[in-house]
């Protein structure tokens, strides 16, 4: 019977009998569970995640809501799978909420897995219907079964309703000292949900904070410091006496562990310890490292080979902040791998690399080819590469440089040619030595047919000639000449503003592009009128005997524009250059005065890098990559003047071998969750893990045995 | 940390949302769609997007978007590569990272999606750990539940005992035949200018594993010529001192696949690319609307092997509408979409003699258009295998660890079947003109 269902049951869902298997296909289910669902439209029901069979008719949940209420797990499972699949797809489902809070006590453990899930989605929506299933958890909670305590708090404290606090936190204090580290791995993630939900717990979650990071299994501590650094990040002090344990587990956490604790050590160290790169004014030499400094810089540098981005970026801005100058090379030369992986770490990796190279291009000098850029990057990529390699531009690097720049500046992709151009003329204006090369290379480029690279040349001239005291009259005609082929506004203003600064050393041209431009007035472009405005002005005052009539003519168009800019500045440079005949007194600002004004030398703007200067953020944090402080960002504190007392982290000499036993049997259940006790039995039974290597061989081999027996016992213990 | 996930399609469908603290409603995605837009391919959307009240962070793989939503400072690279480990999580469970893969399992996908973050920091990510609470599909066993009538994806038994003592392996695992295979695939990053001289060339290789071995084997891999790795990264169970200290690696494997060692390898003086290119390229000829190509490729590969899966691609400026060409070997197409030119060579055998194959022709150019005076780059790929291009090499791989007498089991010394497999690959080798 079973065979012949299975082959026609998706066609006559009608006839056949309840499924006695307990796995009918998904239309079949839906069919059979609904007696008195609508059976008009049953044979749509094919798709869980189709949304032709929710849409509209909300009488197909009250077959769902049948479903629910059915004996069979089969069917509720079923009912469950479609609804987790509308949730998934972001449809609303709260109307279903009675059903599926009752099933949260079925026997199935995915049933009951499902049911979690869609609580913690709708339980804030439907506060008390929620309470409900309140009694199941605490229930849970006693459980024996280490996972099935800690999904139970998991969810307990994941509904967000504020009448269950008491419950929640009464839970969450027993689960701190539960056996399983597991437990208390959920119990620590629990902490920031509580808060949230009422921040005057914060007094009684300090303690339990206290508790977690007391913790000596790795599973935990990761999750303890990620709760301190959310409820009392400033709360240094709590840290003293566990900074050297963190330091030697550090290796073992898991990687996303790892990024939070290094994270909250480089505050720490920026506070306890001195600066490393300060000279000590009364030695004249550089401060010695505290033990304890060292011992952090020593126990993180295994890090730097991380697999995981965000666990090398940590450790390098950890070195980048604390580490004494000469450490550098290594930051960089990890962080440049990093660039091989997927493009989104690239990108993040190059923005603080280019951070880098704004403040120090000499540590990255010997990388200058790691930035070259591929056709393949993406844009945002091309444009970081190219900044930085403009950063690094120096005397000797630049003719290599201005080669690579020029091979961009060809490249079928117009953003990065011009882009490139920009560079050119940002290494022109850094670099002195230089200006006449880029000059010249920057008016070969005036030559060729992509308009776009053009006007950016034009641009970025304009720009280089501004600081250039030498006489480029030449280089302006030739710019002159131009213009009636550039449609490029930006391109067309910047030529009329040379034409107008330099109109002395041109005087045959200027008068003319006037006359040309007085008559396409109408058709330009604003940021073009504007110049055409300030060329007739600057005309006006040069050569009053040409362009007198035509710079009446430019500003009368201007006074009735219809950009209000434009009529300003008409408004502003009339009286100036034109001045009223009738107005009796000649005003203050005549002759030779407003030819001063006008023509006054006008400092060049400034091309700069974006992170020119320096950021006030921690390297590699997302305010630093987006410079501006986000809500969460926790300030690097300067380093102290003097040093603070360092006794504070002392603790009791790390336990001999007999006592960490002790503490090891007693909590069987750590070990079983994966953790590794103190440092000195860290090689758990079979694997004797990396410390082995390192230890001297006679002790090791002893230890060994002893770990062996010890892991017999603890076995037997838990079986 | 993380506030939500939306998952998003190339159509702009967001097919997929979770929240981990109060729900974020799908509108924020807005200003991702608007980013989209802004930018001319999907690749282009910058990864960190600032929005007035929240960052989203995305990245993109197999043609979807993975968002997350954040409120507050966290590490950016962090929320990245979660979301890459998501992805790879949702591999491993279904073969493939794709919009059909994630709807067909779209509740296993959503429990996993609520395992792995909890309150939006991560809380399991290690697939063995994972696969103890979730189990992922597969067609036999739908097959067998199929019938039994037993339909669960969750294991029925809660493993009381679960995640072993080592957190990155699952506990018994038990093999009939026990296979060791390493992948050592090396990629060749290079650019090289018109004149054919390198303007910057690195190589970077990686060790994949597939390990299937009963027990908890101890393994060590030494290498010939350790001296050639720069710059590594070993995955968390390679012992990192003894890497240090002997350049060998010597780990307690994973169960199945995984990337022992990522490394960058030192190639002091030049670096023999394994093929030149001479070609000329011009969109601009006397006679009417066309331009001229040809291209040759002149296979230089090391004694005894073969350049495989050649592959020549050029990105055209718009103005080139068509390509009429003569391939004296392999296949070529023009996309007009794209404006790409694919020349797909294949198998150079060097036996044959068939010396420098050759593609030549006219490019139909679009007319009214202004000649392009732009440089395309020939984006070149190609594989050989048997070869590293740094000259790496396996010395042996040895099993410890099985013979111990751990537990009082009865662990049987068993001899694994053990393959190291070379190949050396383009990675991102671009010749301009």
């Amino acid at each position: 019977s079973s065979a012949s269902k299975m082959s026609n049951g998706g066609f006559q869902p009608y006839n056949s009998p309840m499924d006695q298997l307990g796995l009918p296909p998904p239309d079949h289910a839906s069919s059979t569970g609904s007696q008195d669902g609508d059976r008009g439209t049953r044979s749509s029901a094919a798709d869980p995640a189709g949304s032709a069979f929710f849409s509209g008719d909300f009488k197909k949940h009250d077959d769902l809501r049948a479903m629910l209420e059915s004996s069979k797990d089969s069917q509720k499972l079923e009912a469950m799978r479609r609804i987790i699949a509308m949730v998934a797809k972001g449809k609303d489902c709260s109307d279903l909420f009675p059903s599926v809070v009752k099933n949260v006590v079925s026997k199935n453990s995915e049933v009951k897995k499902l049911v979690y899930v869609y609580l913690t989605r709708y339980a804030e929506e439907q506060q008390d219907l929620a309470l409900l299933s309140i009694a199941t958890f605490q229930r849970a909670l006693k459980d024996p079964n280490q996972l099935i305590r800690a999904s139970a708090l998991r969810v307990l404290t994941s509904i967000r309703v504020p009448v269950i606090l008491p419950i929640q936190t009464l839970a969450l204090q027993d689960a701190v000292s539960d056996m399983s580290a597991y437990v208390r791995k959920t119990a620590a993630l629990a902490i920031p949900k509580i808060y949230s939900l009422d921040p005057e717990t914060k007094p009684q979650l300090m303690g339990v904070i206290e508790k977690l990071l007391a913790d000596k299994t790795t599973l935990v501590v990761g999750v303890a410091i990620q709760a301190f650094e959310e409820i009392c990040p400033n709360r240094i002090d709590l840290i003293h006496k566990n900074y050297r344990k963190l330091c030697e587990l550090l290796a073992d956490v898991q990687d996303w562990g790892q990024v939070v604790i290094i994270n909250m050590l480089t505050r720490y160290v920026r506070t306890q310890f001195l600066d490393p790169a300060q000279q000590n004014q009364k030695q004249e030499r550089q401060n010695p490292l505290d033990p304890d400094h060292e011992l952090l810089l020593r126990t993180v540098r295994p890090l730097f080979q991380s697999q995981n981005a965000a666990v090398v970026m940590a450790v390098a801005q950890l070195y980048y902040h604390c580490a004494p100058p000469g450490y550098m090379n290594i930051v960089i030369r990890h962080l440049v791998r990093l660039l091989r992986a997927s493009p989104e770490v690239q990108s993040c990796v190059l923005t603080s690399l280019s951070a880098l190279s704004a403040s120090s291009p000499h540590l990255l000098s010997g990388h200058l080819k790691c930035f070259y850029i591929h056709s393949t990057d993406s844009s945002s990529v091309k444009l970081v590469k190219l900044d930085i390699l403009t950063n690094l531009a120096t005397d000797s690097n630049f003719p290599v440089l201005l080669r690579e720049l020029q091979a961009y500046v060809s490249s079928p992709d117009s953003e990065l040619a011009s882009a490139a151009v920009r560079a050119i003329g940002r290494c022109a204006s850094q670099l002195p030595d230089t200006t006449d090369t880029c000059l010249n290379n920057l008016v070969s480029l005036l030559a060729k047919k992509d308009e776009s690279v053009v006007a950016e040349a034009i641009v970025v001239i304009k720009k280089l000639l501004q600081v250039q005291t030498s006489d480029h009259s030449h280089m302006i005609v030739d710019l002159a000449r131009l213009v009636d082929g550039i449609a490029i506004p930006r391109a067309r203003a910047s030529i009329l503003w040379l034409i107008g600064e330099y109109c002395d050393r041109i005087p045959k041209i200027a008068p003319d592009v006037l006359r040309k431009f007085a008559k396409s007035f109408l058709e330009e472009e604003d940021q073009v009128k504007l110049q055409i405005v300030n060329l007739a002005a600057k005309l006006c005052v040069c050569n009053p005997k040409q362009a007198r009539l035509l710079a009446q003519y430019v500003l009368n168009l201007a006074k009735y524009d219809q950009n209000y800019d434009i009529r300003d500045r008409s408004r502003f440079l009339r009286p100036l250059v034109l001045p009223d005949p009738s107005v009796a007194e000649p005003t203050l600002l005549a002759g030779k005065r407003v030819k001063k004004i006008l023509l006054a030398p006008k400092p060049a703007p400034e091309v700069q890098s974006r992170f020119a200067e320096k950021s006030p953020f921690q390297l590699g944090s997302l305010s630093h990559l987006l410079n501006l402080r986000l809500p969460g960002y926790q300030a690097l504190p300067d380093w102290p003047a003097e040093q603070p007392d360092s006794s504070v982290r002392a603790v009791a000499a790390p336990a001999p071998a007999p006592s960490s036993m002790a503490a090891y049997s007693r909590g069987g259940v750590d070990r079983i969750s994966g953790s590794s006790d103190e440092s000195e039995d860290e090689d758990e039974d079979e694997e004797d893990d990396e410390e082995d290597e390192e230890e001297d061989e006679d002790e090791e081999e002893e230890e060994e045995e002893d770990d062996d027996e010890e892991e017999d016992s603890s076995e037997e213990e838990n079986t | 940390m993380i506030h939500s996930i939306f998952f998003i399609n190339n159509s702009g469908d967001i097919f997929l949302e979770k929240h981990y603290k109060r729900v974020i409603p799908k509108s924020i995605c807005d200003y991702f769609f608007e980013e989209v837009t802004k930018n001319s391919s999907p690749e282009n959307v910058p990864p960190i997007i600032q929005t007035p009240n929240h960052i989203l962070i995305s990245i993109y793989r197999a043609q979807m978007h993975f968002v997350a939503v954040c409120k507050s400072e966290v590490p950016p690279l962090f929320v990245i590569e979660f979301l890459h480990r998501l992805a790879d999580i949702i591999k491993d469970y279904f073969d493939e990272v794709s919009e059909t893969s994630i709807k067909d399992n779209v509740v296993i996908v959503y429990e996993l999606l609520d395992e792995v973050l909890d309150n939006g920091f991560p809380l399991a990510t290690e697939s063995n750990i994972l696969k103890e609470l979730i189990r992922p599909p597969n067609l036999l066993r739908s097959l067998a539940d199929t019938m039994t009538g037993r339909n669960s994806t969750v294991s029925a038994t809660l493993p009381t005992g679960q995640l072993s003592n080592i957190p990155w392996r699952r506990s018994g695992v038990k093999y009939a035949n026990n296979e060791a295979y390493f992948d050592i695939v090396e990629e060749l990053d290079a650019i090289v200018d018109k004149f054919g001289g390198a303007v910057c060339a690195e190589v970077h290789g990686s060790i994949d594993c597939l390990i299937k071995l009963s027990g908890v084997p101890d393994l060590t891999l030494s290498f010939v010529n350790s001296r050639l790795i720069e710059d590594a990264s070993l995955h968390p169970c390679v012992r990192h001192r003894r890497f240090e200290v002997e350049r060998l690696l010597s780990f307690v494997p994973p169960d199945g696949g995984f990337r022992l060692m990522a490394y960058r390898a030192s190639c002091h003086g030049n670096l023999p690319v394994p093929l030149d290119l001479r070609h000329t390229i011009s969109f601009k000829q006397a006679s009417g609307n066309s331009g001229h190509l040809e291209l040759t490729v002149i296979p230089r590969p090391p004694s005894g092997r073969q350049l495989e899966d050649l592959v020549l691609t050029v990105p055209m400026p718009r103005a080139v509408s068509g390509a009429s060409l003569v391939a004296s070997a392999g296949k070529y197409s023009y996309d007009t979409a794209s404006r790409t030119l694919v020349w797909t060579v294949g198998r150079l055998d060097s036996q044959k003699g068939a010396g420098s194959p050759t593609l030549c022709g006219t490019l139909v150019m679009q007319t009214g258009a202004p000649v392009p005076d732009c440089r395309p780059s020939i984006l070149v790929s190609f594989s050989i295998t048997g070869w590293t291009i740094s000259g790496l090499k396996v010395n042996r791989l040895d099993l410890h660890g099985e013979s111990k007498p751990v537990l009082h089991q009865k662990t049987s010394k068993y001899k694994p079947f053990k393959g190291v497999k070379y190949v050396t690959k383009a990675g991102k080798l671009e010749f301009r003109t």
